[in-house]
């Protein structure tokens, strides 16, 4: 059951392709802008960090109808567990352009504070919760806040991102134990990008998917095909509806590809051949959906290159005014730490400010950039 | 005599003892073709074959698990982590199991593992690429715990600790894996683990610091040198253990002492150092003992170089001690 793969895009038949349920034309709309958005963030924060406008990125090319089919069913009950590639997620759910921008910069108006480093989004308005570096751990929390709103007895779900190396870590298998031993309403949505760094999925795994391991812990296993974002869209919904309806959670595996690096300081030609890439290059997600629409008579003239400027001068716009934000001050550094400011970090903040008076502030370091 | 950087000294180190033994093998996360995200690992796989160097899956305690294991069949596994922040989910594993084999087994079953990873900030990387984890690890009995500033250092240290028979946590300082170059000799060699070195003489004030400390410390010496002060510089290399009388020694000669470490001040490897220094050699100190440490906030973004002592803190640390 776990190898077949559920497809929506591309059909055989004549005539206006059929939407999945819940699926009207605006939506196909809305989701291709929001791809595209993703694409050219990613295009354009690419460039700013090759220029050393910004630290580090982590594109998500090739992937974003994962995050954006998939984020899509949320309503506004429903939380999000990400991991760093979801950043069509986030959009998806309403965060804002500017505020994605700021986090890049690390800057004043940034809302995370200037505190981790860039595509760690944190939008709580959007039940985005924040990201962290260390692989998996968001498994296992986007199941405890599933059991959550059991407790609570909401009708919505948890949904919770992550990638194919993921499946290896001791969160993934306690999230999905733990969701299916308590029913909990948790959709566990594996982008399957086929490699964790340089690493290939064989070296991760010698189940025959991701989606048959579901089968051992209780759960169903959905293989769907990630560069289609219907597909990805009616498969997230029919586990969404399982989770509403109380019978617990689904794992989904969306097969897709990393056709970028893995981050800024990856270079993917050292260990990735080159054919692979082209075969994947050729099913973009964003392409497909484009010719989709053309069949499904969706697409309108605005959608090519006017689309992708207005998008591009939106990006130019939040990138000034980043830019033109100062960066966090040095006081704040002790914020946050606890609810309330401790009397020891109180004495360290104070001595800090006091040095930084005599002596100067400390410099940074232009030379220090990330390595990897 | 090849000039290497600290990175292709532990290069080295690793070439020569797999050649040397082969019960070293090497695992970790991207450590075969990629030959590791820093490259520490390059040329391993090519060199020794897929069963002595491999990548695993993506499982921090899978890791040191299986080297755990291995270690108690008979290998001497050097298991990667691929930062020290992701240790983590396999604390467990090297503090309940590896740390305690030789002890609760008696003295039968023995645990000899190097497990490499690269710590400490100065990198751009945030809270998950930049901590100084030592700690904890120095908490914990049955563990050595090595930290080389320099690449002769890097070479020989990390051969001792592969040659060793207990489990090493051993820090490389990424901040310096490829911002100094040194000497070092082809051919395996050993640094002993446990003894200090003087890496700077000097009449004044007396500053304990190890890994990329080190190289901040000698700046703050060269500025004081400027204001009249001559500091002389310990560095640890081993933390456990500890070689004590090397920094006592200095002590008793200048009668101040400074500590310095990247690492949050509340119950950091600092802190055991003035500890010592307070207990052993009290009759010396003109000074009280002070640290220079990171703060006690998670390690930030683009506050970085406001978070990490930089030679400016030392030497106000220092001005401090000599005027008290
Ligand atoms: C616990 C942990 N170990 C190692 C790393 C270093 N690391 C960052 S991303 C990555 C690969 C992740 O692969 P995958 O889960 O497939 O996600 P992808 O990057 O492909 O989206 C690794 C090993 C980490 N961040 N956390
Ligand atoms: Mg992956």
């Amino acid at each position: 059951m776990s190898q077949e793969m559920l497809t929506v895009l591309e059909t055989k038949k004549r005539g206006k392709p059929a939407l999945p349920k819940g699926v009207d034309d605006d939506l196909v709309r809305r989701m291709y802008r929001l791809m595209l958005t993703t694409r050219l963030m990613d295009d354009r924060a690419m460039r700013l960090q090759r220029q050393g406008r910004i630290g580090f990125y982590v594109p998500s090319i090739g992937q974003e109808a994962c995050a954006v089919g998939s984020a899509a069913v949320m309503t506004d009950e429903d939380w999000c567990f990400p991991s760093y590639r979801e950043p069509g997620a986030a959009l998806t759910l309403g965060a804002d352009l500017q505020a994605i921008v700021h986090e890049w910069y690390g800057n004043a108006a940034d809302n995370t504070k200037g505190r981790q480093m860039p595509v760690h989004y944190s939008f709580k308005a959007q039940r985005f919760v924040s990201i962290s570096s260390p692989i998996g751990t968001q498994i296992v929390q986007g199941a405890g806040a599933a059991m959550a709103m059991k407790i609570r007895g909401k009708k919505a779900f948890s949904i919770t991102y992550f990638g194919d190396g993921a499946t290896s870590s001791n969160d993934f298998h306690t999230g999905l134990n733990f969701a299916a031993v308590y029913k909990s309403p948790c959709i566990f949505f594996c982008s399957n990008n086929q490699w964790a760094i340089s690493c290939p999925l064989s070296q991760q795994t010698a189940s025959e998917s991701i989606a048959v391991k579901a089968q051992a812990y209780g759960m169903p296993g959905v293989r769907v095909d990630g560069n289609d974002v219907l597909a990805v869209y009616q498969a997230t919904s029919e586990a969404a509806e399982r989770a509403r309806a109380g019978e617990g959670p689904t794992l989904i595996e969306g097969l897709t590809f990393r056709i970028g690096p893995h981050s800024s300081s990856d270079d993917p030609t050292r260990y990735r051949p080159s054919e692979q890439l082209e075969e994947w290059q050729a099913k973009d997600p964003i392409a497909r959906l484009e010719a989709f629409m053309k069949k499904a008579g969706l697409w309108e003239d605005a959608f090519g290159e006017p689309l992708v400027e207005e998008i591009n001068a939106s990006i130019a716009e939040a990138v000034k005014v980043a830019e033109e934000t100062a960066m966090p001050a040095s006081a704040t550094l002790f914020d946050d730490v606890y609810a309330d400011l401790p009397a020891h970090l109180a004495e360290q903040r104070d001595r800090l400010l006091q040095q930084e008076k005599t002596a100067g502030a400390a410099e940074m370091d232009a030379d220090a950039a990330f390595p990897l | 005599m090849p000039t290497l950087t600290l990175l292709q000294a532990v290069n080295s180190a690793l070439m020569d003892e797999m050649a040397e033994d082969e019960n070293v093998v090497v695992l970790g996360e991207d450590v075969g073709l990629n030959g590791g995200v820093f490259r520490a690992t390059e040329g391993l796989q090519a060199k020794y074959g897929e069963n002595r160097c491999f990548d695993t899956p993506l499982a921090e305690s899978g890791i040191i698990g299986t080297a755990v294991g291995m270690a108690v069949y008979g290998l001497r596994p050097v298991p990667e982590i691929q930062f020290s922040d992701f240790i983590y989910p396999a604390f467990d594993q090297i503090v309940s199991e590896a740390a305690k084999m030789r002890y609760r087994s008696g003295g039968e079953f023995t645990c000899p593992m190097v497990i490499r990873t690269p710590s400490g900030g100065g990198i751009r990387g945030g809270h998950y690429h930049s901590q100084s984890p030592e700690a904890y690890f120095a908490h914990t009995p049955g563990l050595k715990v090595v930290m080389p500033a320099t690449p002769y250092d890097a070479k020989g240290l990390l051969i001792s600790a592969i040659r060793d028979d207990d489990p090493v946590l051993f820090f490389e300082p990424k901040r310096i894996y490829r911002s100094i170059k040194q000497d070092v000799p082809e051919g395996a060699y050993e640094v002993p683990i446990g003894k200090a070195r003087v890496a700077r003489e000097g009449t004044d004030c007396t500053v304990v610091t190890w890994g990329a400390m080190v190289e901040t410390c000698e700046k703050a010496a060269k500025q004081a040198e400027e204001k009249g002060i001559s500091m002389e510089i310990i560095d640890l290399r081993s933390l456990v253990p500890l070689d004590e009388e090397a920094f006592l020694e200095s002590v008793r000669k200048t009668g101040r002492c400074v500590v310095a470490s990247e690492a949050p001040r509340i119950c950091g490897f600092a802190s055991e150092v003035a500890a010592i220094v307070s207990e052993k050699a009290i009759e010396s100190l003109e000074a009280p003992v002070l640290r220079v440490t990171g703060f006690d906030t998670p390690f930030p973004y683009s506050l970085e170089h406001v978070y990490m002592p930089d030679a400016k803190r030392v030497l106000a640390a220092v001005e401090h001690a000599v005027n008290f």
